[in-house]
């Protein structure tokens, strides 16, 4: 039998407790004990970010995490920063950019996008491309990606 | 009440063609709202897991389930000897979704479980255990082709294994087959002897393309469910949802009337969800006897062991020219891997001998190609099939012949490019041709001339960094292909009192973005704006009948039939109205949502108003139209001739590279794409069609690369088969020809696969133009390049195998 542990922590701004087997990761117990399936699988080896959640405001591969280390941590997932102005706006830049096709990749392309425009106020193309290498897209070539979210940031630095 | 009588607002002539149109997904996949399959759990689900072949060529001599069955969760656990109604699956019917009796590749399917979790399904799979013994590895197609090699498919047997139930005109997975050769393609238009003889040069080569697979993001899976009256509803990824209602209704041995296919969105499609593979079946063997919902998806690794990939090719091209820059002839023979079995990889050879024929004038052609079983993983379709093996040769060729006449190579391209009017020696009538503009503006944006002269004079200056800037052009199918019996597509139109429409269309969506330009053109027609239409268009309960997604022909042909669809309910609307305001149904318009005048724009009524008065009156009309729209093509005749498609895409691309002798990294600094797509509908979206091709042509070209050693994967992961990332991409700056197709939905042509084929081509051009080193083998890693700028790169060559 496997081991369970009790963990709590604040998911999306809002407090909650989970059960989890302790060899489960992060991006399982979001999908499978919690039920949020915008996080997703791509490979579950921590080389595509398609399942890319921040944990305390740093951007991580959910499936490299073990679900008990969210313990005490504030974890946001694409459907936490879908709920937030800043999220809104990137989203909305994601769309009119044409920065979305199958779309499998985006939730995780939208959190890392997030966490880059939280550590760089107004990047530019170079820094957005070396800010989302580790996100693999299959379908855009990444150009609209990359002018989704160069765009986002020069519109947030005009007040 | 008469027109007359009446003072109205104007409303202005807007179009939505050409504009940029938001994706209508995009808001609900970029809030993580989208439901995948993987996504979806049905209550009473359980979990599918497949057993997987330990080795790659041997008997299977035992297999004991029993201690997995034992295991407390497992419902149902099968191997082939459970399902004795097996029929054969893929392309030419050569495998058994459950092995039998024997394997033939590290992907083969042995036993299947279906379990409470995937984590017990998992535990199962590790009690089963098989004994096999082991037979030799054939993994190179020479060797396959060989006379008196070992045979992949060498005994006939029963579905049980037995030799008992074989019958005559059985299948290959019954009967086996008496070689290793599973297609056979022999073409020719005009005299290659003659060609050859009027030629002042000629030149041939053996290129040697390399295994690379489709890397959707999303994994493959499914779900599947009877229901109490034995009726099978599947969740599928695939792309050709109503083909497959048939074939799977066939592998059941039930009525495909019975079946529904509920297509949730997918996680990327490129070719790959094209045929049946075993996981589908087992997966449905699996929900018959456990007679509850059984859902399979994919790990990565899984991914890549078990996906078509694109085929390897060796090939063998030999090219003439006269002295002024006529192309004489192409005599090509190739050698593909087909694998272990047989998908739609083994018919590429079909494309491929449309650009050996038909990309550029080429007065005679002569083209052989067999498809060999191996103990490799099996090849299917990929964006482009066929196309970018082709191009890579020809175009290589092209630069060769004009280096060879000492002319410049733009030149000798445009002296040999086709114009609108023509017809190929294979029968392709080429109605819209924007092949020399795309020429043309390719070289003249990126400065091609100039830079080739520059570069190919500073090769021997001092410095490691390398410019190079190479061209390479392509010939696809835009306006569909008639391939199976019927090539059409089916709309269902429904408008409501609001004036808001439903568009029901057979069509699928794989991310491509064709529910987006399809609700485009049906606005277009009705002069609604794009947030009035909704589009259904993912459950074979519900839409009509549809061919697939494949061949570019989406935008064509369900265009087509979206627009047929919406004709009909405007005219509709406009003789109910021409009725109520006397006046002649020419003389009035849709626009903005209102009926107008179509000579001064003026209001006539509010459409959602006279669609309400339609509703209410005493012989009440709804407005719903169907169209079912099928492209004036043919199919090929027995020498593979004909016009198999309504209008054909163009495109040229131009590469610039610098490349680093000392290490053999390339840099891919800027890709100048010119595409003639009839006409841009939804620029957006074709930006982004173009964009995401081009990259991954460059991944075909640079990076990717599926390595097989014995028959065994090497790098089933994302660490060790490199995809391009963003840091990587090129500066892109893409054109687009509009040709305005006459058959085109406005005008517009095919552009899905079009951007992938040319990169490699015009890649090995440029390292070429950088170094004068020619590369005839794929792809371009830094160990590749060096070896072959310091000459340890020996010389390709494949003796052609004949003919008899």
């Amino acid at each position: 039998m496997s081991l369970k542990h009790d963990i709590e922590f604040t998911l999306n701004g809002v407090k909650r407790r989970a059960t989890i087997d302790i060899t489960m990761n992060a991006l399982d117990m979001l999908r499978e004990v919690i039920g949020l399936t915008g996080t997703k699988y791509g490979c579950g080896e921590g080389e595509c970010g398609a399942c890319t959640i921040q944990v305390d405001g740093v951007s991580l591969n959910s499936c490299l995490m073990f679900a008990v280390d969210c313990d005490g941590r504030n974890v946001t997932t694409i459907e936490g920063l879908a709920n937030d102005g800043k999220g809104d706006a990137l989203r909305d830049a994601f769309v009119e950019h044409g920065a979305v096709q199958c779309g499998f990749c985006t939730p995780g392309m939208m959190m890392q996008a997030d966490h880059l425009l939280h550590k760089h106020e107004h990047p530019d193309e170079a820094c957005v491309k070396r800010g989302l290498e580790g996100n693999l897209c299959r379908c855009t070539g990444y150009k609209k990606i990359v002018d989704a979210v160069v765009a986002c940031g020069a519109a947030e630095a005009t007040p | 009440m008469t027109i007359a009588e009446k003072k109205n607002r104007v409303i202005e002539p807007e179009t939505l063609i050409g504009k940029r149109i938001a994706k209508m997904d995009a808001p609900e996949k970029a809030s993580g709202r989208t439901r995948y399959i993987h996504d979806i759990n049905l209550s009473g689900q359980l979990h599918g897991k497949i057993l997987r072949s330990g080795r790659i060529h041997a008997l299977i001599k035992s297999i004991d389930t029993s201690a997995a069955k034992a295991l407390p969760g497992v419902h149902v656990v099968i191997t082939a000897a459970d399902i004795p109604d097996q029929r054969p699956i893929g392309v030419a019917k050569d495998h058994f979704p459950l092995k039998v009796g024997r394997v033939r590749s590290q992907r083969d399917e042995i036993a299947a479980v279906a379990a409470e979790s995937e984590e017990i399904a998992e535990a199962a799979l590790k009690l089963i255990k098989v004994e096999y013994e082991d037979l030799p590895v054939i993994s190179d197609p020479e060797e396959a082709i060989k006379p008196g090699a070992a045979l992949i498919h060498p005994e006939p047997h029963g579905a049980d294994g037995s030799h008992e139930h074989l019958k005559q005109g059985m299948s290959i997975a019954h009967k086996g087959k008496p070689d290793n050769i599973a297609m056979r393609f022999d073409y020719a238009h005009g005299d290659v002897v003659q060609g050859e003889a009027e030629s002042d040069v000629v030149v041939e080569d053996t290129f040697k393309l390399h295994y690379v697979t489709h890397c959707c993001m999303g994994v493959s899976g499914m779900i599947a469910e009877f229901d109490a009256s034995g009726n099978l509803l599947m969740y599928s990824n695939t792309q050709v949802p109503f083909l497959h209602k048939r074939e799977f209704a066939e592998y059941l041995n039930m009525d495909p009337a019975r079946i529904r296919i509920i297509q949730p969105p997918i996680g990327g499609g490129f070719g790959s969800k094209l045929d049946i593979y075993p996981f589908e079946v087992i997966c449905l063997y699996l929900a018959r006897a456990a007679k509850r919902p059984v859902k399979m998806l994919f790990t990565r690794e899984e991914e890549f062991l078990a996906s078509p990939t694109r085929q390897p090719v060796l090939l063998t091209l030999r090219s003439g020219c006269k002295k002024d820059g006529t192309l004489t002839f192409r005599q090509v023979h190739t050698l593909h891997d087909n694998g272990a079995y047989t998908s739609w990889g083994a018919t590429t050879p079909f494309v491929m001998m449309q650009t050996f024929s038909s990309l550029y004038r080429v007065p005679h052609c002569d083209y052989h190609t067999a498809a060999v079983y191996t103990n490799n993983p099996y090849a299917g379709s990929f964006r482009g099939y066929g196309n970018l093996q082709a191009t890579f040769a020809i175009e290589q060729h092209m630069d060769m012949l004009a280096e060879a006449i000492g002319m410049d190579p733009l030149e000798f391209r445009m002296k040999n490019a086709q114009d609108a009017g023509e017809v190929s020696g294979q029968g392709m009538s080429f109605k819209s041709c924007g092949f020399k503009d795309c020429i043309t503006t390719a070289a003249t944006r990126s400065d091609f001339s100039r830079k080739f002269r520059e570069n190919a004079a500073n090769r021997k200056k001092p410095g490691n960094i390398k410019r190079g800037i190479g061209m390479a052009s392509m010939l696809h199918v835009g306006g569909g292909a008639k391939i199976y019996p019927s090539d059409g597509c089916g709309t269902i139109l429904k408008m409501d009192d609001f004036a808001n429409v439903t568009l029901i269309t057979g069509a699928s969506e794989i991310g491509q973005g064709s529910e987006t330009v399809l609700s485009q053109l049906v606005c277009e027609e009705l002069g609604l704006p794009i947030s009035a239409i909704t589009v259904v268009n993912n459950d074979t309960a519900i839409t009509p009948w549809d061919v697939g997604v494949h061949a570019s022909r989406t935008t064509f042909i369900a265009g087509n039939s979206a627009i047929g669809a919406a004709k009909k309910a405007k005219s509709k609307i406009l003789a109910v109205a021409a009725k109520k305001f006397e006046c002649a149904e020419e003389s009035l318009d849709l626009r903005g949502g209102f009926v107008i005048r179509g000579d001064s724009g003026e209001v006539v009524i509010e459409l959602s108003k006279l669609l309400r008065n339609l509703h209410f009156q005493d012989k009440a009309e709804l407005v719903m139209t169907t169209f079912y729209y099928e492209p004036p093509s043919v199919h090929q005749d027995k020498g593979f001739k004909g016009d198999v498609s309504a209008a054909y895409a163009w495109g040229t691309q131009v590469v610039e590279i610098e490349l680093d002798t000392d290490t053999g990294f390339i840099k891919l600094v800027k890709v100048t794409g010119a595409h003639d797509v009839g006409r841009v509908l939804n620029r957006l979206g074709i930006e982004g069609q173009i964009e995401g091709g081009v990259v991954m042509g460059q991944g075909y070209a640079f990076t990717e690369d599926l390595i097989m050693e014995n028959g065994i994967m090497k790098n089933p992961n994302f660490r060790d088969y490199k995809l391009v990332t963003a840091p990587e991409i090129p500066e892109m700056d893409i054109a687009f020809i509009e040709s305005m197709d006459g058959e085109g939905p406005q005008g517009a042509k095919g552009v899905g696969e079009a951007p992938a084929i040319c990169m490699a081509a015009a890649a090995a051009n440029a390292i070429a133009n950088a170094t004068g080193v020619r590369m005839f083998e794929l792809p371009f890693t830094p160990e590749k390049v060096y070896r072959a700028m310091h000459g340890q790169t020996p010389k390709l060559y494949w003796k052609p195998w004949r003919v008899e």
